[in-house]
């Protein structure tokens, strides 16, 4: 079937907008910016504040932070999620640990040393005074939580553990079981709902946010669909903080729960805020692999497994074949017929090189031809040489003299339990295969998007009045996250970043009395946002919404995933429009605007993800280098490292989006502290 | 990989008000998927034929988010021990068998479509009382008063507790004890949450009788349910608590 196409061949026509400014303090060295600015910042006096209204959207770690604690300090808050309860967000699906830090293993770290780290890991393309920021209040996020009663990880002695994490050198990762994010949202959760029972947070569970409404250039409301009932509704306050969460449902599959989406972020570029980035996406080499066409979401194996886990592939294309059509796995390839490729290609760091090295390595591998299952999209992950070097250790501490094989492995295995039972159970639900005594099978997967809504030191976007917190900010990861630092962020942001930064934009508006939700503004905003849902009710056309969903990540995979060039993120941005186009004319959403209909929501979604694709094939195909999550086939050492270009490129991108002609705002980084250095992990 | 031929009974109701029936759906699912994944591929169907899809809640699919409530013949999250619906893969069931879902009930947790059901009851539980009064920027140091490795563990699997609600589902009175007993029994571990113990048992249980949800008769069917494996032992604490405090107070 061709697809009738009312769109001519897209060139890039980028305009060149104004430059950003980032509104960090000139006082102050780096190591006492934030101090300093807190201590003579603007404030908001407590009778004022209880004639303040914020609405907070989102109740993941950042927002249920943010909200819980604006409420503690006198505002009237406005808290909304699209889930039935704010303690779903996708904060809670965090596995492995959060940052901070605190140096309690007494082995080096400091605040400089987390800022180093980060700025580092993020391949120099975040800003530096944001960054020192997070790293300074991580030391309090922790305190809080656990006053909040999180049951962190303990030793014996009683005080908190810590483990290592993503290639850092430094025990500062604090822990939950592979609870984590569940643990610290609970605490955030627990908070909110003390602000909610004694009044000052009013919570609207089941309310998706459809627009932001603005009035003479501030945001003032937002436009909300009761997902239960089908009502909209317009609510005025006097400023309007995202929390929404992160995009990676762009690809259609990625790690992300089902529901998460980029909807309030994108609706509200659509109003004239700014994109930053959007193609950094963290892409995690450690996830259970496509099994077929009818997968809906991929599931992450914790990146701690690379500790003890072997990656290869086999060396002959004839073992390949025999593994795919099940006549043989994995035990059976002898050893020198195992090409251990992360070790030959890196013998530095090996298994543990970042996510964005092991990911592509992967992918090599698989194009290659060398994928080890029946869609070829896999490699082995293998913890056969860890249960042996344990079950000897353990044998030998037993006092075991000449263990037979079967006590080496029994021993050993019991040692790799303690330590990943609980992922190699997931993994076994999962897949039906033991990991004991098989080679787990993994492969890359969209997991984070370091991308999001630009935003200023004060966590204020470039629309006045409207802020964005965790994973929906662009702010502290630069061009790739490190592991544990994104509920360190979101934490960060919502706890100790915004009820300060946030009395800067509301120290001005005490005078500003209540915000009437029925000005032309607020009405417009409500019409537009009926129209539109009416308009997707009313194509009544042939095709799922679903099917448009994975159409879109099929694209999205191909041309603007893993690695990129030219030439095909210029294709996939046309197929996207393609799609888009009909998308609008042929989507089927059954059932009615006025009732609970989660198809509705989902085509909602996914027209946003139509666009926010396409601003992403449009950015990465700008950035003429490869950083981080971002890596340009054209723009790659003989070797097939990345390469960076620090001369043209240290900017961030803020997009302000028109499909047909969209602007670049850039904002220059600089840094006064650290040295760019090219990453290398040979 | 071969197919299995499946036929559904579904629970269908639209809204609180409407009665219910059982529809009948044939499916073709294969073992690979997830319980959910089969679902998907059943709505997938039903939208191509421009019928009407079944609503089901769900949004992390791996065990986290305690989104996902069904009743998988006639147990709440299907067969598996520890396990939840979104946990569940196709290769435990077989060709031709016949499945009932139907969602969770209790009248503390009215259906709003199908398979969906409200269970706003719960935050209103917690927000009774289950937190620690402490308000952002006044915690002292995290290592400031150590806490024994076990009393941290055992806190911990009591707050493993997912807020599902199968707990309600699997108990003949619809009780919430199961549930409301691991958040006292979470923050009751800790020398943190030990200040405000009695106050918070006793209105998160008046919160819960206010609820509508049932007495505890120690049927014990709430914990063979849970997917998190909660311990009927945070119960017996909590009855002994919650005696122990209105004697004191009468
Ligand atoms: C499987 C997995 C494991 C991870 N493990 C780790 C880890 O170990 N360590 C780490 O640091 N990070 C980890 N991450 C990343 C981290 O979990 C997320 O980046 C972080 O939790 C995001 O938090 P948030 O508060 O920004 O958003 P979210 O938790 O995604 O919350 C978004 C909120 O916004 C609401 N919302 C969104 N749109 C709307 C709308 N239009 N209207 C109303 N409400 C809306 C949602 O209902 C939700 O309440 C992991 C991520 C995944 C996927
Ligand atoms: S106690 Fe178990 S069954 Fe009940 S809500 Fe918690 S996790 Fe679900
Ligand atoms: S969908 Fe989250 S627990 Fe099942």
């Amino acid at each position: 079937m061709t697809v009738e196409n009312n769109f001519t061949e897209t060139e890039t026509l980028v305009k060149e907008g104004t430059g950003l400014k980032n509104n960090v303090p000139e006082a102050g060295d780096l190591e006492n910016k934030w101090t300093q600015y807190r201590s003579t910042m603007d404030l908001v006096a407590p009778n004022n504040k209880r004639r303040i209204d914020i609405i907070v959207v989102g109740t993941g770690l950042a927002g249920a932070s943010a909200a819980a604690t604006l409420g503690e300090l006198g505002y009237n808050v406005k808290c909304f999620t699209f889930h039935d309860s704010p303690r779903r967000a996708h904060s809670i699906a965090a596995q492995g640990g959060i940052n901070a830090a605190k140096n309690y293993q007494n082995d080096g770290d400091s605040v400089y040393r987390l800022f180093y780290d980060t700025i580092k890991g993020g391949d120099y393309r975040s800003r530096e005074a944001n960054v020192h920021r997070l790293a300074e209040v991580s030391r309090n996020i922790i305190d809080q939580a656990v006053a909040q009663g999180v049951p962190l990880a303990r030793e014996y002695g009683g005080l908190l553990a810590n483990r290592s994490f993503g290639g850092v050198q430094v025990s500062r990762t604090f822990y939950a079981k592979g609870q984590t994010g569940q643990q610290l949202l609970i605490g955030a959760y627990q908070a909110l709902s003390r602000q909610i029972s004694v009044g000052n947070v009013e919570m609207y569970n089941r309310h998706e946010m459809l627009d932001l409404v603005k009035v003479d250039g501030k945001a003032r409301g937002i436009i909300t669909r009761n997902l239960l009932t089908g009502k909209i509704d317009r609510h005025a306050a006097h400023c309007v903080v995202l929390a929404t969460g992160g995009y990676g449902n762009v690809y259609y599959l990625s790690t992300n729960a089902m529901g998460s989406n980029v909807t309030a972020a994108w609706r509200s570029v659509k109003r004239g805020a700014l994109m930053a980035n959007p193609c950094y996406t963290q892409i995690h080499p450690t996830c259970i692999p496509v099994s077929g066409d009818y997968q809906s979401k991929l599931t992450l194996m914790s990146e701690s497994l690379r500790n003890d886990g072997r990656v290869w592939v086999p060396k002959k294309k004839e073992d390949v074949m025999a593994i795919r059509e099940g006549r043989k796995n994995g035990n059976d390839i002898p050893e020198e017929d195992r090409d251990y490729y992360l070790e030959r290609r890196y013998p530095a760091f090996g298994n543990l090189v970042p996510r964005d090295v092991a990911s592509r390595a992967a992918k090599t591998a698989c194009d290659e031809g060398y994928g080890v299952n029946s869609t070829g999209l896999a490699v082995f992950l293998d913890f056969a040489a860890a249960v042996i070097r344990y079950g000897k250790s353990e044998a030998i501490s037993k006092g075991i003299n000449n263990p037979t094989d079967q006590q080496i492995g029994d021993l050993g295995r019991a040692v790799v339990a303690a330590k990943y039972g609980n992922l190699f159970e997931m993994y076994e639900k999962i897949t039906g295969e033991d990991p004991y005594f098989q080679p787990m099978k993994i492969f890359p997967a969209v997991h984070y998007t370091m991308g999001g809504m630009w935003v200023d030191y004060n966590l204020e976007t470039n629309v006045p009045g409207l802020f964005a917190l965790g994973e929906a900010n662009f702010s502290d990861h630069g061009a790739n996250r490190l592991g544990a630092s994104a509920l360190m962020q979101g934490l960060a942001d919502g706890y100790f970043v915004i009820p300060y930064t946030i009395g800067q934009f509301l120290s001005k508006e005490i005078r500003t009395p209540k915000i009437a939700n029925d000005s032309p503004e607020f009405m417009a905003a409500e019409k537009e946002t009926r129209e539109k849902l009416e308009k997707l009710m009313n194509i009544k056309g042939n095709h799922s919404v679903e099917s448009f969903h994975k159409r879109l990540g099929l694209i999205m995979w191909e041309y603007c995933g893993m690695s990129r060039n030219a030439e095909g993120l210029k294709k996939g941005r046309q197929m996207i429009r393609e799609l888009r186009e009909e998308f609008w004319r042929d989507v089927y959403v059954p059932g009615s605007l006025d009732e609970y209909n989660p198809e509705l929501e989902k085509a909602g979604r996914v027209a946003d993800f139509l666009e926010l694709g396409e601003n992403m094939m449009v950015d990465a195909l700008d950035r003429e280098e490869s950083c981080g999550g971002h890596f340009r086939e054209e723009h790659q050492s003989a070797e097939g490292e990345a390469q960076r270009n620090d001369k043209d490129y240290t900017y961030v991108s803020a997009w302000e989006w028109d499909d047909n002609e969209p602007i670049l705002h850039k904002e220059q980084l600089e840094f006064k502290n650290v040295e760019l250095k090219t990453r290398s992990y040979k | 990989m071969s197919d299995m031929n499946l036929k559904l009974k579904v629970w269908k109701q639209n809204g609180p008000n409407d009665k219910g029936r059982f529809e009948n759906y044939k499916v073709v699912a294969n073992e690979h998927m997830s319980f959910l994944e089969m679902l998907d591929v059943l709505n997938e169907q039903l939208i191509s034929e421009k019928s009407d899809p079944v609503s089901f809640e769900h949004d992390c699919r791996e065990g986290i988010c305690g989104a996902c409530s069904m009743v998988i013949n006639g147990r709440p999250h299907g067969p598996n021990k520890g396990t939840t619906t979104c946990q569940l893969h196709m290769r435990f069931f077989k060709d031709g068998d016949t499945i009932t879902i139907e969602p969770f009930r209790a009248n503390s947790f009215p259906v709003i479509k199908d398979l969906v059901v409200d269970r706003s009851a719960f935050d209103r539980i917690i927000q009774a009382g289950g937190y620690i009064s402490v308000n952002t920027g006044q915690a002292q140091d995290a290592n400031a008063i150590p806490i024994e490795k076990d009393v941290a563990l055992d806190a911990f699997s009591a707050a493993a507790c997912i807020g599902c609600g199968a707990c309600v589902a699997a108990c003949p009175n619809a009780s919430a004890m199961l549930f409301t007993s691991a958040k006292v029994a979470h923050l009751g571990h800790l020398p943190q949450g030990k200040v405000e113990h009695d106050k918070r048992v006793q209105k998160m249980v008046a919160q819960m009788d206010e609820e509508g949800f049932g007495m505890c008769s120690n049927t014990y069917a709430c914990e063979a349910e849970c997917p998190k494996e909660i311990s009927v032992k945070n119960i017996a604490s909590l009855n002994r608590n919650f005696i122990g405090k209105v004697f004191k107070t009468e």
